[in-house]
């Protein structure tokens, strides 16, 4: 085990996406548990810079690991499958066609103050994106087909960057 | 990196070593203390017999006023002693200090009505006493010398280090200059602990809490709220937010506002002006259990000034402060996913919770009584306490746990157009990394300014600034070529380093800076200097014992481990730590400093293999009889 060791490795895991999340949370507190600063308080300096590597890569790890979305994209870098998020934004057209509706619906139920309308657009978006999830799940552990998990991944960015607005919507609407 | 770190080393607390070469029993109990360096008041506090209690003064006190006081032959009072003086010196009579941590002028609220010369200064401002001009780092670490030497009289020997509590959402900034008043007091300090999250250790611990709780803390000057999660031997923070500049001392002020309007007085003279705050905050604490505080002062103007607030119109002008208060409350329920009925309980802290305006609004908002049974002076100091205890390695099987704490703010740089782009997002738990990319502008550029900042706004002018430096010797090409690296690392006890690194080429630069609100190596010497120069000390011999004592420290710590993990080693490599240990402890006998420096820096190098090796171990063993297969995949969320 050192510091470059896959996200998974690290906390003993295996390199799937459905992954036992209170699993993840308990080998995580077992792992920092080890290796967290706190620890290494009275040690040599060596022994407390390296406690803090491990500790950041511990935390990192997490964090990638916990969120689906993260996961995914992490699952598909250790397969060498680039997202390339950044320099290749096109997506099929009647997507981008159903994305500008969904934006529509949430900037009008914001305008409007509709705090009810947002929570159901809200709840019907999350569910929808359970479902994709799911399929991702599929694609990546048992289908292994990573061109076309790549594909699913890319839209989920898109749905969770909505979602995230909606929240925000909500939250503006409750200040 | 490392010639900071070094020198911080040379000047940490001095230890009782009985001879260089002879190691500590090694379960002897270690005296370890927590202070809180309050706005209005500071406490030290350590655990005995495995009970954390507050130490007192000879007059039986706890608690210690945060005031220093400032006489024209350089010496000081600090605390009650201090106060005394306000009225009559106000000044050169320093209260509140922690309002001026890390903190421009520009920052600092209610300058008009405080009697100070301030004198700007890049980073922090100064204060002009007639001991000469002062930092806020100089005057907070008299408040830490005077609690330091309280607790070494109580406990009866020299301590192996402090955790000093910091507001959590205070800046990088403001939690360097802490960290160098400590050093400059010095104290060895084993962490900066956030208040709320050291008044959680204190609750929890007590209660055997389990669940989500929320930490309210109002201090003197400052306003925390932190959102935690209890879990048998987790404390995790999952959100926290504040307002460093909102506190007790606003609600004084707002009473003295009152005060003058009501009164119709004439603009005050500094020491009228002080007598009359005084009188604010007294009455403020008297309405804390009577429904009718009288405000009486006579003024040097022979002026009298004889008024009456009652509760109902006490609540009536600080009805803003406690809204305010109640913003950051919303917001990290929000950052922390969760709705106000399922916190299981809110523990109040700090003196200010005790107004009844406060203990309403906070109950209404959350539904539920809030917990009042631990004193909300003295909580945060036993939870430091607590945790200085853990760390300094005076744990028995049991009695352990895992703190996971978060940064407040988000950490970002300068991009384009005056926009703050984000780094490392505020409620990261630390310690964490993060790295971005840039890439150069022009053709043939050969250097980039950089920015570093901290906040949430999208405009690097509302955000404070905290560091800026330039990344020169970048290998000329075409624009966009080149690929320059910046990587942000935050460590446990929030602090942040920046290193910016160019690797398209074989090439790199690489530069470590430390935010520019801090004091520089040279500032902290300087004081050093002076306040030794003052004390009659010797500084080399000072320096020379630091660098024993260090050399001690690191001797008993490479044995500890040896102990545990030879097995890890072989033979040659053993006997090469075993030959640096020895050099080191000839070294530490003898009186040349420069030596013992090079024999740390030997015994450091030979260690470090042997460390991976220890961490690769324990990380196995944690993980093991849990193989891989064994694990059910379960449901995704």
């Amino acid at each position: 085990m050192d510091l470059t060791a896959d996200f998974f490795s690290l906390f003993g895991l295996p390199k799937t996406f459905r992954l036992n999340l209170s699993e993840l949370d308990s080998r995580y507190r077992d792992v920092q548990a080890q290796v967290h600063p706190d620890r290494f308080a009275n040690a040599s300096e060596a022994e407390r810079r390296l406690s803090m590597q491990w500790a950041t890569r511990a935390n990192e790890a997490y964090l990638t690991l916990k969120k689906p979305l993260e996961r995914a994209k992490y699952l598909l870098e250790l397969a060498d499958h680039d997202l390339q998020a950044e320099n290749n934004t096109a997506m099929p057209a009647d997507f981008l066609m159903e994305q500008m509706e969904w934006r529509e619906a949430v900037m009008e139920a914001r305008a409007g103050g509709d705090h009810h309308e947002l929570e159901r657009l809200y709840q019907r978006l999350r569910g929808d994106m359970d479902g994709r999830y799911g399929e991702v799940g599929r694609l990546l552990d048992e289908a292994g087909d990573y061109p076309l998990a790549t594909d699913r991944v890319r839209r989920l960015m898109f749905l969770e960057k909505l979602l995230y607005e909606i929240d925000d919507a909500l939250a503006s609407l409750e200040e | 990196m490392t010639r900071w770190r070094r020198w911080k080393n040379k000047n940490m607390a001095l230890f009782q070593i009985a001879e260089p070469g002879e190691s500590a029993a090694p379960h002897e109990h270690k005296l370890a203390i927590g202070i809180d360096l309050g706005t209005t008041n500071s406490l030290v506090a350590t655990v005995r017999s495995g009970i954390a209690i507050c130490l007192s003064d000879d007059n039986g006190r706890s608690l210690l006023p945060s005031v220093v006081h400032y006489n024209a032959d350089g010496s000081t009072e600090v605390g009650h002693e201090a106060q005394r003086n306000q009225a009559l010196d106000p000044r050169n009579t320093v209260v509140s200090v922690k309002r001026f941590m890390g903190r421009g002028r520009q920052d600092i609220a209610h300058v008009e009505s405080m009697p100070y010369d301030f004198v700007e200064a890049p980073g922090m401002v100064r204060l002009r006493t007639q001991a000469g001009i002062k930092s806020p780092v100089e005057i907070s670490a008299e408040i830490l010398k005077t609690l330091k030497d309280r607790a070494e009289a109580a406990l009866g020997g020299e301590l192996v280090g402090a955790v000093i509590t910091v507001p959590a959402y205070f800046d990088d900034a403001q939690r360097q200059a802490t960290k160098d008043a400590a050093r400059l007091a010095g104290l060895n300090v084993l962490r900066l602990l956030n208040e709320p999250t050291a008044a959680a250790i204190a609750y929890g611990l007590d209660n055997g809490a389990e669940g989500v709780y929320a930490v309210y803390d109002l201090g003197g000057g400052t306003f925390d709220i932190s959102i935690l999660k209890l879990t048998k031997g987790v404390f995790e923070v999952m959100a926290t937010g504040g307002d460093s500049a909102l506190g007790g001392d606003d609600f004084d002020h707002r009473i003295f506002c009152w005060a003058i309007e009501t009164g119709k007085l004439q603009p005050l003279s500094a020491q009228d002006a002080r007598l009359l705050m005084m009188r604010c905050r007294e009455a403020k604490e008297f309405l804390s259990k009577n429904p009718e505080a009288p405000i009486t002062a006579r003024l040097s103007t022979g002026e009298m000034v004889d008024l009456k607030l009652d509760v109902a119109t006490f609540a009536e002008i600080t009805r803003t402060l406690v809204s305010k208060t109640l913003q950051p409350v919303k917001k990290a329920l929000r950052d922390a996913g969760l709705r106000p009925d399922e916190i299981k309980g809110v523990v109040m802290v700090g003196g200010a919770t005790r107004m009844p305006q406060i203990q309403k609004a906070v109950g209404d908002f959350f539904r539920q009584e809030p917990l009042t049974n631990l004193d909300p002076d003295k909580v945060v100091a036993l939870g430091a306490a607590t945790q200085a205890n853990l760390l300094a390695g005076n744990k028995t099987g049991k009695d352990d746990w895992l703190l996971l704490d978060v940064i407040p703010l988000s950490l970002g740089l300068e991009t384009m157009g005056g926009l703050t782009e984000k780094v490392i997002p505020r409620n990261s738990t630390i310690p964490t990394a993060r790295a971005q990319e840039f890439t150069t502008f022009k053709d043939g550029q050969t250097a980039m300014a950089i920015h570093v900042v901290q906040g949430e706004r999208e405009m690097v002018a509302d955000c404070r600034s905290l560091a800026r430096f330039e990344l020169r010797g970048i290998p000329p090409m075409v624009a966009g070529a080149a690929r320059i690296r910046v990587t942000f690392q935050v460590d446990a006890d929030g602090l942040l380093s920046v290193t910016a690194r160019e690797q398209t080429t074989g090439v790199e630069s690489s530069i470590t800076v430390k935010p520019s609100y801090g004091l520089s190596d040279d500032e902290i010497a300087g004081m050093l200097q002076d306040s030794l120069a003052h004390a009659k000390d010797d500084a080399m011999a000072r320096a020379l014992r630091e660098a024993q004592v260090e050399a001690e420290r690191m001797i008993e710590a490479t044995e500890a481990a040896l102990a545990e993990d030879a097995h890890l080693l072989n033979e040659a490599e053993a006997t090469r730590i075993r030959n640096a240990i020895a050099k080191l402890q000839e070294a530490a006998a003898g009186d040349n400093r420069r030596i013992i420096n090079i024999a740390m820096d030997d015994l450091g190098f030979e260690t470090q293999e042997f460390a991976h090796r220890r961490m690769d171990q324990s990380i196995k063993k944690v993980l093991s009889g849990r193989k891989v297969d064994d694990i059910r995949v379960g449901e995704e969320e």
